[in-house]
């Protein structure tokens, strides 16, 4: 649910970096900084654990100008992908807008990849959200790996892995060379920023 | 969660903030929702504090404590406090998916901070109880 303040002329956007453990999330907010860092001026907030696994979420905020006089504050969070932070996980989703689900293109990922997805539905129902009826978009990343010869999905075994029923705009990415990775984050910004348009007329 | 304030809830909050608790000297105080979204935000002038980032780290930190809480069999924990060398935040549960963040120096004093606080949160409650939720 994005914050619509009238008397601040703002708008806060919460999008949310979904996906397996180790699968490009907290990577993908880290190039997206990388990108936009001389422009913002607050930090990414990280917090992890030792091994250095996203704990509890990574945070990035930025302004992305104004929609009908309102200024749009986006808020970029990742949650900890591993399937034992469950109730951060929970956590962190509430009172999102709009998703990008992260997949890993490993080939020896993919059971975890459906895992996560069908982790995701069952949360997003916990707060009465339908997936299909949400702002969503997939992200097949480390698709770079392939040309280093390890073992990648195929783009129609993950399409019909995970996207099959949804039917989402998909991207192919790598967040270790940035491919794609901002055209994955306008493409969930506007997705999302349709979705809310309503509440802004 | 879904909420809708309306500019005279938005101004009262603001006068009841800055009348109850400003007043006293503090460094800032947040309204914030338990999503992370920052609704009221008022400080002295003298700080620049990055709002959006402390918003999202105290919605987290005080549902990972909630979360303490029932594990060990506790409905909640009423109070929230972080004590500092020279700064300190307070956390208070409003309605249920409101949150209100003072950060106050050691000037002031926490006692009297914390019955401010209550009066405040009786205003806020009537001030957004009223607020109609799906």
């Amino acid at each position: 649910m994005a914050f619509i303040n009238t008397k601040t002329k703002e708008v806060q956007v919460k999008l949310v970096y979904v996906g397996p453990g180790r699968g490009g999330k907290t990577t993908n907010l880290e190039y997206i900084f990388s990108r936009i860092r001389h422009r913002i001026q607050s930090d990414m907030v990280s917090i992890k654990t030792q091994g250095d696994r996203t704990l509890f979420f990574d945070f990035l905020p930025f302004e992305l100008g104004a929609i009908k006089g309102y200024n749009v504050k986006t808020q970029l969070y990742t949650v900890p992908g591993q399937v034992k932070y469950n109730a951060t996980r929970k956590l962190v989703l509430k009172g999102v807008d709009g998703i990008v689900f992260v997949a890993d293109s490993m080939v020896d990922r993919r059971e975890n990849n459906i895992h996560s997805l069908e982790n995701l539905k069952e949360n997003l129902r916990f707060y009465d959200i339908d997936i299909c009826d949400f702002p969503f978009i997939l992200q097949y990343n480390k698709r770079d790996l392939g040309a280093q010869g390890v073992p990648i999905l195929d783009l129609e075994t993950m399409e019909q892995d995970l996207n099959a029923e949804l039917k989402a705009p998909s991207f192919t990415a790598s967040a270790v060379t940035g491919e794609n990775v901002i055209a994955t984050v306008k493409r969930a910004i506007s997705t999302t920023m349709v979705a809310i348009r309503e509440k802004l007329l | 969660m879904s909420y809708i304030l309306d500019q005279e809830q938005l101004d009262g909050l603001e006068e009841a903030l800055t009348t109850d608790l400003m007043t006293l000297g503090i460094q800032s105080v947040i309204l914030i929702d338990m999503a992370g979204n920052v609704i009221v935000n008022l400080d002295n002038g003298k700080v620049r504090h990055d709002v959006y980032s402390l918003a999202a780290l105290a919605a987290g930190n005080f549902g990972a404590v909630s979360a303490m809480a029932s594990i060990i069999g506790e409905e909640e924990f009423s109070l929230l406090f972080h004590k500092g060398k020279s700064e300190n935040i307070n956390f208070t549960k409003i309605l249920d998916d409101f949150l209100l963040v003072s950060i106050f120096g050691n000037d002031v004093s926490l006692g009297y901070l914390r019955l401010k606080i209550d009066e405040v949160i009786k205003k806020i409650k009537l001030l957004i109880g009223q607020t109609p939720s799906s």
